[in-house]
């Protein structure tokens, strides 16, 4: 069953002279998670905010959990969680007044509220700073407290926005923990993000979208073939080079390109693994050592390149030697 | 929806908690009346005459009880604005609650600070002298009737606040306006001494009607200030009224409306 369906979206804001999103249709199955990847103005918040109710598209047809969200926005807002790019707490009242008002709102009585705070504050280890005002928090607390007042009533359905926009490293390893945690319980997940890195993290589908519109769908692991398969590096002495070059030629099958500052070799490879070997063993018997080698799988980083064509004025044979330690494989 | 109101005091409360967590609220919203009732009563007061018996501390109370619930309307604007900044905004339209329910608990809540620093206030007058003679009933009816002048203002400050682009601007525009409307009135001048037009504005300003009819619930003989014998200034009371119920019929539906559509602006 689709927990979430989108049709066609169409939203104009400024009478039409912004298309923040053109003709935009996605689905999340229930109990999975769909991960919403763009650059900033692609037009997640729209979607997000048409989903949770808070916007009306300009045409198009939207339903969460089954329920029309244009026609029925008040029973779709009982059974979803939203939790946006801005930590949308009062800052002036603590952790507890929050979860406990927040819990009042979805009209759980006081005693129930107060149980579900504290309930949520242990798990999402706020429990010790639970009676300080908001603005004493760090980013990640903050994130983590949104969240847990998106979760009062146990949605069974949750849209993030960017929920770890603005975080710092060890902020945002938290809050993915947190995010695992929920999906094990069920959860069906909407998650937008700027970071391919998170998407690969946390989600089981990724839709791409820019410019408000979907521009590719599917796996982690099928975008990343639909930019290419794997690609095999080694860096040697300069002496070696010749060499390797050679041996690396023969496994692939495809020319290697050198690059002569770093002494790195490196070209396609079908086989993976066995390729990385047959280069090792190959090396080793003509007696050259290799100072690195590795198997890298494209990012999704470059999936996101190629597809949105945001590096297409440097070309995806371009070698871009000093992008490489950036990537992660 | 039954939980209409049950919601709305959810709000008003998370207002009044700000008192308890945020006591500084309180100083704040109470420490610039204080300094207008020292200045106009100590600097100004010698030189203005009155005309009122008990001298013109009494005269001058009442304008700053209406000048600072009139401040109620900055106070809800900015409030609103920075919720709107801060997308607090978007997680109430995002609860299964009633949507007017955060308009009028913003509302009430801040009527609900507005006793506060009306209590305040009134022990501050009576420190410098203020004392009003009409009796505990009429003195209650006189506060009742600034709540209410507050509470209707405020429903224009909701409306201020969430059409607004930043709480800084919202700030200076209620100023602009509460401004110049507490001071053209016979809040702490009578309007007799004021320039033909001047005098004709500063009668028929709301304030000054609120102004007048609360002198007359303390028992004052000069409740206007002046003996123009225009309509707001024979019936003061009515003439509050009138102004109450007129911003309450524009601005209470114009603020649930606007904050039912307040995503539809980007």
């Amino acid at each position: 069953m689709k927990s979430v369906l989108a049709e066609h979206l169409i939203k104009t804001y400024r009478k039409g002279h912004v298309r923040a999103l053109d003709d935009l249709s996605l689905d999340v199955e229930e109990g999975t998670v769909l991960s919403v990847l763009g650059p900033n103005g692609a037009g997640k918040t729209t979607v997000v905010r048409i989903l949770a109710t808070l916007l009306a598209p300009d045409s198009g047809h939207a339903t969460v959990g089954g329920i029309n969200v244009i026609e029925h926005p008040e029973k779709v807002r009982e059974i979803i969680g939203l939790s946006g790019q801005y930590a949308a707490v009062d800052e002036t009242l603590t952790g507890w007044d929050n979860l406990v008002m927040f819990g009042r709102l979805y009209h759980l009585n006081q005693k129930q509220a107060v149980t579900r705070a504290n309930e949520l504050l242990e798990r999402f280890s706020l429990t010790d700073s639970a009676r300080r005002p908001i603005k004493t928090y760090s980013g990640g607390m903050r994130r983590r407290l949104d969240l847990a007042a998106s979760l009062i009533v146990k949605p069974k359905i949750l849209f993030l926005d960017e929920p770890t926009t603005g975080l710092d490293p060890r902020g945002r390893q938290e809050m993915w923990e947190v995010i695992e945690e929920l999906v094990k319980g069920g959860v069906t997940l909407l998650l937008t993000t700027q970071y391919l890195e998170e998407a690969d993290q946390l989600a089981d589908d990724i839709v791409v979208i820019d410019r408000g519109k979907v521009i590719a769908r599917g796996t982690s692991d099928a975008l990343k073939r639909q930019v290419g398969g794997e690609q095999l590096e080694v860096v040697v002495d300069q002496h070696n080079i010749q060499a390797t070059v050679e041996i690396v030629a023969r496994v692939s099958g495809a020319k290697p390109s050198i690059d002569e500052g770093l002494r790195q070799i490196s070209a396609p490879v079908s086989s993976g693994a066995a390729a990385l070997i047959e280069v090792l063993r190959s090396m080793d018997s003509a007696g050259i050592h290799p100072l690195d080698i590795a198997l890298k799988r494209p990012s999704l980083d470059d999936v996101f390149m190629s597809l949105t064509g945001h590096v297409a004025e440097s070309g995806p044979e371009v070698e871009e030697p000093k992008k490489r330690g950036g990537r992660k494989s | 929806m039954k939980y209409a109101i049950s919601d709305a005091l959810i709000i008003t409360k998370r207002q009044l908690m700000l008192l308890v967590r945020v006591p500084e609220v309180l100083i704040f919203s109470t420490i610039q009346p204080v300094m207008f009732v020292l200045l106009f009563r100590y600097v100004f007061g010698g030189s203005i005459t009155s005309g009122q018996p008990g001298g013109y501390v009494q005269f001058l109370m009442p304008g700053i009880f209406v000048q600072t619930v009139a401040f109620t309307l900055a106070g809800t604007a900015s409030g609103v604005a920075e919720d709107m900044t801060k997308g607090l905004i978007d997680r109430y339209r995002s609860l299964p609650i009633a949507r007017s329910a955060l308009v009028f608990g913003k509302t009430l809540g801040d009527s609900a600070l507005n006793i506060v620093v009306l209590l305040v206030m009134g022990l501050a007058g009576f420190i410098v002298g203020w004392r009003p003679h009409s009796g505990f009933l009429k003195l209650l009816f006189a506060f009742i009737f600034l709540l209410a002048f507050g509470y209707s203002l405020s429903w224009i400050g909701i409306f201020v606040g969430l059409t607004a682009r930043d709480a800084r601007v919202v700030q200076n525009v209620s100023f602009l306006v509460t401004f110049p409307l507490t001071f053209l009135s016979n809040a702490f001048a009578p309007t007799t001494g004021m320039p033909r037009p001047l005098q004709y504005f500063a009668e028929w300003n709301p304030v000054s009607t609120m102004v007048a009819a609360t002198r007359q619930l303390f028992g004052l003989t000069n409740k206007f200030g002046v003996t123009a014998g225009s309509y707001p200034s024979q019936h003061p009371m009515v003439m509050s009224l009138v102004y109450m119920v007129v911003v309450m019929a524009i601005f209470v539906p114009l603020s649930v409306r606007t904050y039912n559509n307040s995503a539809k602006k980007k």
